[in-house]
Order: C-alpha cells, then sequence, then structure tokens
C-alpha cells in the first residue's frame, strides 16, 4: 500500500501539467478564437480569406498531426519547441479554430435591430461591439466555449505521445512500473472526469452571471 | 531541410496501405457509432430510473474522458479479465463507444424534434407503439439528424491517429515508422497532414449541402 502512494503522487503530478496545459491552451485558443471569429466577420476581404483559411486547416486536419506537426517539423524549419510549448501551440491553436466559428455564429445571431439602434445612437464601430453586440454575444458563446474546453482537456491526452508528462504518460510510467494496468488507468480516467465536471460547472456559473440583466433581449 | 520527392515516392506506398486501415477504422466505427448511439438514446429515455440514469452517468462519463485512455483501456486492461482485442477491434470499439455517446445525443434532439402532435395524432388514429415508431416518428427524425451524424463521423475521421498509440498500423503509424526509419519527419507527417485535408475538405462541402438538404437540428 506505501508504494501506491508514490504511484499517486506521480499521477498527481501529471494532473497538474495536465491542468496547466488545459489553461494556457483556453487562452490561446480564446484569443485565437475572438481573432478568427472578428476576422471571418472583417469587411476587408483578405482578412477574411485569411481566417477561413485558418480555420479549415485547423479543422481539417486532426489535432494529432498538427501536434506532431509542430514537434518534429517546426524545429527542422528554424522554430525549436519544447513539448510543452508545441502543446499549446497545437491545442490551443486547434480549438481556436472551432471557437472561431461559434463567435461568428454568436455575433451573427444578434438581431438586426440592435445593429440599427446603435446607429441611431452614434455609436462608433469599436462602441457598438464593445458595449452592445458582444456582450450579448459572448452569453451565447459560453455553452459551446464550455464543450470546447472539455475537447481540450481530453486533447491534452495526446501529448503524452510526444514525451510530455502529462496524466497519460505518468499513468504509462505507473504501468509500466507496477505491471498493473486497471489502477493507473481507472485513476486518470476518473480524475480526467473530476476536472472535466468543475470546468463545465465553472462556466455554467458564469453563464448564469453574465446573462443577469439580458432576459428581455433574449427570445 | 529540403522536401525529398524519391523519399516521398518510397514511402507512398506503406502511407497509402494506411490510409486504408484509417478508412477502415472510420467506416466500421461510424457504423457502430449509429447503433450504439441508438442504443443509449433509447435507455436514456427509459422510464425506469435504475436503468436511465446509471446510463446517463456513463454516457458523460465517456463525454468527460479522452479517447486515448480508453482506448489503453480496452487495450490493455481486458486481457487481464481474458478478454484479448486485436489492435484495429479494440481501436473500432473504442471510437463506436465513444462517438455512440455523440450520436445518442443526435438522435435525442432529433426525436424531440418531432412535434408532440405528431405522437397524439399518430394515437388518435389507433397506431400501435411500435407503427408509431416506424411509420411516424422515425421517418420525421432522421432526416433533420443526418448533417449532425456526419458530423461526428468527420471527426472522427480526424480522432483515427490515436488508434496509432494502441498499435494499429494505420495512416499515422506508418507514417511515424518512416520517419524513425529515416530520419525525416518533414514529408511524412506533411503527407499526413495532406492525407486529412483531402478527405476532409470535401467532406466538409458534403455536411453544407446536407444541412441545406435536410435542415438543421440542434
Amino acid at each position: 500500500m506505501d508504494q501506491w502512494s508514490g504511484y499517486l503522487a506521480l499521477i498527481f503530478s501529471g494532473a497538474l501539467v495536465t491542468i496547466q496545459l488545459t489553461i494556457y491552451g483556453c487562452a490561446l485558443a480564446l484569443f485565437m478564437a475572438f481573432v478568427a471569429g472578428l476576422g471571418r466577420l472583417s469587411a476587408h476581404a483578405p482578412l477574411r480569406w485569411l481566417a477561413t483559411a485558418y480555420i479549415e486547416f485547423f479543422r481539417g486536419t486532426s489535432i494529432f498531426v498538427q501536434l506532431f506537426w509542430a514537434y518534429f517539423v517546426l524545429p527542422l524549419l528554424g522554430v525549436p519547441l519544447s513539448p510543452f510549448q508545441a502543446g499549446i501551440l497545437a491545442l490551443g491553436l486547434n480549438v481556436g479554430a472551432y471557437g472561431a466559428e461559434v463567435v461568428r455564429g454568436a455575433i451573427q445571431s444578434i438581431p438586426k435591430e440592435q445593429y440599427e439602434a446603435t446607429t441611431a445612437l452614434n455609436l462608433t464601430r469599436w462602441q457598438r461591439m464593445r458595449h452592445v453586440i458582444l456582450p450579448q454575444a459572448f452569453v451565447l458563446m459560453l455553452p459551446t466555449f464550455g464543450n470546447n474546453a472539455i475537447e481540450l482537456l481530453k486533447g491534452t491526452a495526446v501529448v503524452s505521445l510526444i514525451s510530455l508528462s502529462d496524466m497519460t504518460f505518468q499513468a504509462q510510467v505507473v504501468r509500466a512500473q507496477t505491471g498493473s494496468t486497471a489502477v493507473p488507468f481507472l485513476t486518470i480516467l476518473v480524475l480526467y472526469f473530476l476536472i472535466a465536471s468543475v470546468f463545465s460547472s465553472g462556466i455554467r456559473g458564469l453563464e448564469h452571471r453574465l446573462a443577469r440583466g439580458l432576459e428581455g433581449t433574449r427570445s | 531541410m529540403e522536401w525529398d520527392w524519391t523519399f516521398v515516392a518510397k514511402i507512398m506506398p506503406s502511407l497509402l496501405r494506411g490510409a486504408v486501415v484509417t478508412i477502415e477504422a472510420t467506416i466500421l466505427g461510424s457504423a457502430l457509432a449509429m447503433i450504439v448511439g441508438l442504443g443509449f438514446a433509447i435507455l436514456r429515455r427509459s422510464p425506469n430510473k435504475l436503468i436511465s440514469k446509471p446510463i446517463g452517468f456513463f454516457v458523460d462519463f465517456i463525454r468527460g474522458t479522452p479517447l486515448l485512455v480508453q482506448l489503453y483501456f480496452l487495450f490493455y486492461i481486458l486481457p487481464d479479465v481474458g478478454i484479448v482485442l486485436a489492435p484495429l477491434v479494440a481501436g473500432v470499439i473504442g471510437l463506436g463507444l465513444h462517438y455512440g455517446t455523440y450520436t445518442a445525443e443526435v438522435y435525442r434532439a432529433g426525436i424531440d424534434n418531432v412535434p408532440r402532435g405528431q405522437w397524439e395524432a399518430a394515437k388518435a388514429t389507433n397506431l400501435t407503439i411500435g407503427q408509431t415508431w416506424r411509420h411516424v416518428i422515425i421517418p420525421q427524425a432522421i432526416p433533420p439528424m443526418m448533417p449532425a451524424l456526419a458530423n461526428y463521423f468527420v471527426a472522427m475521421f480526424k480522432e483515427t491517429p490515436l488508434l496509432a498509440a494502441i498499435t494499429v498500423l494505420e495512416l499515422m503509424n506508418q507514417a511515424r515508422s518512416a520517419a524513425n526509419f529515416s530520419y525525416r519527419y518533414l514529408e511524412p507527417m506533411t503527407l499526413v497532414g495532406a492525407f486529412f485535408l483531402i478527405i476532409s475538405i470535401p467532406s466538409v462541402i458534403l455536411l453544407r449541402w446536407l444541412e441545406r438538404r435536410f435542415g438543421k437540428v440542434e
């Protein structure tokens, strides 16, 4: 029983890496989602094309391929990345591409009257986005963003294959050392599920908070 | 590092063999996901709480944990209890089960989307439960599900490289062994990416068409 506490500590240290990856990955994904999502709605055609190319490329190939490409090919092109950096880059860019479509969809679903009202009030384009459109659109984005965050968390398991010592990697280490398969894998399955549950309840709480005062505007 | 076409020509046959396995796994996994998903959707609607609650938890659990770990689970743990699966079989079961939890939601939404009046009309015309499902509900529920189901099958296709981790010799694994053998990563990895784009861009176009043809269900 004594040895298990040591192995458990190993898995927890992996859990920490998984959580870090998820948080940094989500931050990059959120940033990319807004850049590319707003880019697709831009009035300038080249910006729209650039955003579309980014979205289609990262949605069209799998996270696994992107990760391997970032880790093995980018160094050959003169961009050396640590496994951690490659992991965040691939996860953030991949999930960001999915998020961009959410941003675009939510902004487009804001009724036309809202735009007309901002014109009537003589708001600038920036003021319109900042004070009228985004506060309403963001609430619509949140549930899907929550799902995307969980997809990203699940995606982090893939980084174990480029030798980053996340939870899945540590479970493999424990498996190799103890010969026991069921215990480490069941432990991390439960841990992944717990982390995912914390994320989704956090997002639900945020959604609840941000939706206050918007009752009249939502159909 | 320069792009080397002769090396590309050399590894192409093994990559194509891998591509065939990738497509096989996707098709088998999709078929399994359609069946498993329907099972989950029906069991979750069960009026018996002892059935619907555990199934609901199981579905949420699978959706909340990584496919890679589930594959390891199937491939490494089941042999401990005496069930030895070939890598591809374990992979297909993993894909089918994982995506079955997603297709279950699609079935649920599709069935819920059939207006209540249809159920009432079926009752008014004295149809049995079986007739109601077969002649009234299913024919109306299926078409709006098509785009969403296809969407998940495309997503599954993009997740098949994970099967490399349980030693299935699919495209990604062939590319990795070619890369490890010759220490050239540029061509194999880029070709794998290109292959996925070649399949998934037409499938996105097909998806858009399905959405226009059958409408969208959320």
